[in-house]
């Protein structure tokens, strides 16, 4: 960035001399990109297998994940924030929520798209919240914490599924799957408020808070009453 | 004046060109004191007009301070995030005072002039909603599934359809009905001169804070108790109807005795309306179950062919 500058500087100096007397080397200076691109080749992933991309980007998605399971106060959430992994988060759990068709008449649970939408719109609604707020996130930022943070409810529902093919429906699977969707909407709103709180006014955590405990909560409860049609 | 601002400005520019070549850290700090060198300007320039103004009229300094803000808000055009930021500009401690104001109505008290009056926020009205919203649906279905407790017919499916429901009910009342009481008002205000007039924000936001005691009785309609459910029904609408009614009251006072009874009453008859619609229409009891039961048996003889969709 620095020599980006250093090379601005003669380049508007001489565009304020054009009139004035005709400086025309100053064109020679205009190729700035050509050497900033030559930092970049180092990191060129043009002709890698296609193998190594999409490891590399799992990787990446995998080790959020596992900062989202212990939130530690780091920065690797915020600092390069990615939508690959919320919308894996977001898909699965919308699948997994999908109970029977969607013609049959006893199946009232929510479809996959009303499960897409609550959960971006949500997440949407949420960040431009904290933003109204004052909050100093930016936008994709706080989206993927929010969607990444999703993972603890997708691993309770994944569970819960589990449940209720070995356990048929009664008030034991009932208990189960409450204290399993309880402690994992206690871990995603303690590990979102760990990444996002930082970001607010002190006197208006609260009220950032608040939006992402009903998001989750209302995820929470949608996982909970989930059973599956016959 | 102009000419100073001028000078401090280049002067900003100049530092900020000088500090360009600063590494990333340093530059961020500079940035963000020249933000904190700009917000002063910027705040002379709009306290100019304003300041004139109030030289015309006398006023106490109450009514000026809270003149001095919508004049913000008008100052900054409305494609700008920072317009609407001016509506989210509260914190924690106002609207929990704000929320306590719209429950416990005290005498005399008015909550617009009392908690709103300078800074009439969006924060509380579209949370206080989607709170609702989602404590409607889920109390709805808790209630229909204790009401079927011990049938052992009955296998429980969540119905998602409630929230979508709900969300149509309570944000077209929380939107729709103080845009008719706004436009209404500034109707009546333009033939009889009423010495308190509510912007539309002030009508939503205590619109939106007089639902926060419905919340609460929500929660307690999950008791499958008619009594239970009427008594909690008849507190929320007499602690927040009569907030309601305290705040319009003055607007309408000197408005024609028959045309303000008939404000009054038609915002009341709107905040019962609310209530007893969604007990009657979200929480069902035995009784209502049984009869439903037995029409959904009719129509399905009666229309064999017919399949509708759920969705």
């Amino acid at each position: 960035m620095a020599e980006v500058d250093e090379a601005n500087k003669p380049l508007f100096a001489g565009l304020s001399d054009v009139s004035i007397s005709e400086d025309i080397p100053v064109e020679g200076d205009i190729a700035v990109p050509v050497t900033s691109r030559g930092a970049d080749d180092e990191f060129s992933t043009l002709d890698e297998p296609v193998k190594d991309t999409i490891l590399r980007d799992l990787k990446a998605v995998g080790n959020k994940f596992v900062h989202v399971m212990y939130p530690k106060k780091s920065s690797a959430l915020l600092r390069d924030w990615d939508l690959w992994g919320p919308l894996l988060l977001c898909v699965t759990l919308a699948l997994l929520l999908q109970g029977g068709s969607a013609d049959s008449k006893e199946d009232g649970g929510p479809q996959f798209a009303e499960v897409f939408v609550i959960i971006w719109f949500g997440s949407v609604i949420i960040t431009l919240n904290s933003k109204l707020l004052g909050g100093t996130i930016s936008f994709f930022q706080s989206l993927c914490v929010l969607g990444y943070c999703i993972l603890p409810l997708t691993v309770a529902m994944l569970v819960c599924r589990l449940v209720l093919l070995l356990v048929s429906s009664g008030t034991a699977s009932f208990v189960v799957r409450l204290i399993i969707v309880t402690a994992s909407f206690g871990w995603a709103t303690f590990a979102s408020t760990a990444f996002l709180a930082d970001s607010q006014p002190v006197n208006r955590k609260a009220l950032v808070v608040y939006p992402v405990f009903l998001f989750y909560f209302v995820i929470g409860w949608m996982i909970l009453t989930f059973s599956p049609s016959p | 004046m102009c000419s100073i601002i001028s000078l401090t400005m280049t002067d900003d520019f100049l530092e900020f060109d000088e500090d360009g070549k600063l590494p990333i850290s340093i530059r961020d700090s500079t940035s963000v004191d020249m933000d904190g060198i700009m917000k002063p300007q910027k705040q002379s320039k709009q306290t100019g007009p304003t300041a004139l103004e109030l030289e015309n009229d006398d006023v106490d300094t109450d009514d000026a301070k809270a003149e001095l803000l919508p004049n913000e808000k008008r100052g900054m055009p409305f494609w700008t995030f920072e317009y609407y930021q001016t509506f989210f500009n509260v914190d924690t401690q106002e609207v929990k005072s704000r929320i306590f104001g719209s429950i416990l109505p005290w005498r005399g008290k008015n909550f617009v002039s009392l908690h709103i009056r300078s800074n009439p926020d969006l924060y509380g009205p579209f949370w206080i909603c989607a709170t609702l919203v989602f404590a409607i649906a889920i109390s709805g279905n808790i209630s229909t599934f204790l009401v079927h407790r011990g049938d052992p017919q009955y296998k429980y499916v969540p119905e998602f359809r409630k929230v979508t429901m709900a969300a149509t009910a309570i944000y077209s009342y929380a939107w729709l009905v103080p845009l008719a009481l706004w436009g209404f008002l500034t109707w009546r205000n333009s033939k009889i001169v009423s010495s308190v007039s509510y912007s539309f924000l002030e009508i939503v936001c205590v619109y939106g804070y007089s639902l926060s005691i419905y919340i609460p009785a929500v929660v307690l309609w999950i008791i499958p108790s008619e009594g239970v459910r009427w008594f909690s029904i008849v507190a929320a609408l007499c602690l927040s109807g009569s907030v309601l009614v305290m705040t319009f009251w003055p607007t309408i006072r000197d408005d024609r005795p028959r045309v303000a009874g008939a404000i009054i009453m038609t915002i009341v008859a709107l905040h019962v309306l609310l209530a007893v619609g969604c007990k009657a229409y979200f929480f069902s009891t035995r009784e209502d179950e049984n009869t439903s039961k037995l029409r959904q048996v009719e129509e399905i003889k009666a229309q064999p062919t017919l399949k509708t969709n759920a969705v």
